[in-house]
């Protein structure tokens, strides 16, 4: 028992290299302009499709190579990361923040205010996911701003849905009727008794989500929809390996490894937080 | 002086219409234990449930009254409804397991009524909170109130419980089955302190049960309850004694007894129940002729 509890409490393997990873990208993104080896945006054709250190013909200070316009593929990922992290932060904090609060008011009160909110996400539901982003930056104009908010537009559902459930799972407990008898309010149990519970699952949502956003931001910069200025995005680098695929394999496969681990550690991070957050699995 | 609880003639439907509470009345004179006895589905809880203003939605109140301490609660609106049920009464769960919030430590759990509800100071409500833990026989209050239920017993919540209702010195306390889901050795231990608290505070019990051992132990006068209708209301001594009603009977005859455990246990009579179904369809017309 003791030790079991000791290896819970501890930090598990799960927890270090998701988080470990996590840290490294979210560091090397923040201080790009310090870490980044070369201008991501600077072109060479004389450097063009160098291979990565360890092949034949790789140039010192080209880590990972450079793709078919001479640039260095490493800078561009490093701060392709930047936009990455702020879409992924940003977005999955809004919709966070709109699916909790709908779900918890939907599941805790039920009733008209359960119908509601519930007939507006089997709605919102019934729409593809990525051409509804698709179709939302179309609207809304390519930029930052635009793919934050159709992201959080777009997957608040996912928070409204599962948090709606646990809500109503909460409300029925006896220790939410023993605080009706003690005279509390309605808002101040939904606070107090039901949201503690459900922290756990928003946490683990959160990191979840965080990685979705990376990946819907990549699908949005693969067809060109993210940002519209130059900067490197992972799913602009990815467009671009795509073209190149066969004189220089490198440029596709770095990035695609960088989106996969970065995606992978969120989920598993959360996971993992949620085990920590949760008095009782604790 | 007015009883601590009256109900007078409370009937209640579900959904469909069809009948849970029976024109019930009874009584709970200040400082005493009524006992609430019944089989599972005969409205015992319910009863309950209504005093206490927590009735699930499906249940309506059709008829009756309901008056605490001489206040008609169908005459409050809800808010001041709420206030004097919160501050007048308090329930000891019948599962110990759910009844206190798992992510939340039970210290915070139990002085927050007093602070927020009753606007006792931080102070007061932590030393009062101490003083019932030291009554229900909690040696190591700094462990318990620092605790997260799960890290508790089964016993030492149900303990933790029945302090936090007597914590706010409630009038009337509702014991909604406070031993059933508890071990047997452990049961008596709760049925011991609920009863040595109540004696010291002098506070007024509606102890639901079905369990007739326990109604004997504790209780100074009861009510049977049959398909939401009280059929017999007696002095606990009394009924023990010489039960009237043919279900009554029946009901003791259906109690095991330490004494002969090997005695074979008599199911509830044929002719009983269909005496209690005739009863009960009796009653359910005369109720209907004036209700349409």
């Amino acid at each position: 028992m003791d030790e079991a509890r000791i290896s819970r409490r501890g930090l598990s393997p799960r927890l270090w290299l998701a988080g470990g990873w996590l840290l490294l990208a979210l560091l090397a993104a923040i201080f790009a302009p310090l870490v980044a080896p070369q201008d991501p945006l600077a072109q060479d054709l004389m450097l063009e499709r160098l291979p990565p250190f360890w092949l034949d013909g790789a140039e010192p200070g080209y880590w990972l190579g450079t793709d078919s316009l001479g640039r260095d593929l490493l800078s561009r990922l490093i701060f392709g990361g930047r936009i990455a992290f702020i879409v992924a932060f940003a977005a999955a904090i809004a919709a966070c923040l709109v699916g909790s609060v709908l779900g918890l008011i939907a599941g805790y009160f039920g009733g008209w205010a359960d119908r509601i909110i519930s007939r507006i996400v089997d709605i919102w539901m019934a729409f593809p996911p990525v051409l509804f982003a698709i179709l939302l930056v179309a609207v809304l104009g390519t930029g930052l701003s635009s793919v934050i908010l159709a992201i959080a537009i777009i997957d608040w559902t996912r928070f409204c849905r599962v948090i709606r459930a646990e809500a109503m799972g909460q409300s029925r407990m006896d220790y939410v009727e023993n605080a009706r008898i003690a005279g509390y309010g309605r808002i101040g149990i939904m606070l107090r008794e039901v949201l503690p519970n459900v922290v756990p699952s928003i946490v683990a949502l959160l990191s979840l989500e965080m990685g979705i956003a990376v990946i819907v931001e990549a699908i949005l910069s693969f067809v060109n929809l993210s940002i519209a200025t130059d900067d490197p995005t992972w799913g602009g680098i990815i467009a671009e390996g795509r073209l190149s695929i066969h004189q220089a394999w490198w440029v596709l496969v770095f990035p695609l490894i960088t989106l996969i681990l970065t995606v992978l550690s969120f989920s598993q991070f959360g996971e993992a937080l949620k085990t920590r957050f949760d008095p009782v699995l604790r | 002086m007015s009883a601590c609880l009256d109900i007078a003639n409370l009937s209640a439907v579900l959904a469909n219409g069809q009948r849970v509470l029976r024109s019930v009345s009874l009584t709970v004179q200040p400082g005493e234990v009524r006992a609430l006895v019944g089989e599972s589905g005969a409205g015992k809880t319910m009863i309950g449930k209504a005093v206490l203003g927590v009735l699930p939605s499906s249940v309506r109140i059709v008829e009756g009254d309901m008056r605490l301490e001489g206040e008609d609660l169908g005459k409050l609106q809800p808010k001041a409804r709420r206030t004097l049920i919160g501050a007048r009464t308090a329930l000891i769960p019948q599962d110990p397991l759910t009844a206190l919030n798992p992510s939340r430590r039970i210290g915070p759990q139990m002085t927050d009524r007093l602070v927020r509800i009753l606007g006792w100071s931080g102070d007061k409500a932590d030393k009062r909170v101490r003083q019932l833990l030291d009554e229900v026989q909690i040696r190591d209050p700094d462990r318990v109130l620092k605790s997260y239920p799960h890290e508790l017993s089964g016993g030492m919540r149900q303990r933790v419980l029945i302090a936090a209702a007597f914590a706010a010195e409630p009038r009337l306390i509702v014991a909604d089955e406070p031993t059933t889901a508890l071990d047997v050795t452990v049961q008596k231990q709760i049925l011991r302190l609920i009863a040595a608290l109540q004696r010291e505070h002098g506070t007024a019990i509606l102890f639901v049960t079905h369990d007739l051992g326990v109604v004997a132990k504790i209780s100074q006068k009861v009510s049977v309850l049959y398909a939401g209708k009280v059929v017999e209301e007696a002095e606990t001594a009394d009924l023990f004694a010489a039960p009237r009603h043919p279900y009554t009977r029946a009901l003791m005859a259906a109690t095991p007894r330490y004494t002969d455990p090997f005695a074979s246990l008599k199911p509830v009579d044929e002719t009983v129940l269909a005496g209690l179904a005739a009863e009960i369809a009796a009653a359910d017309q005369a109720w209907r002729r004036p209700h349409g």
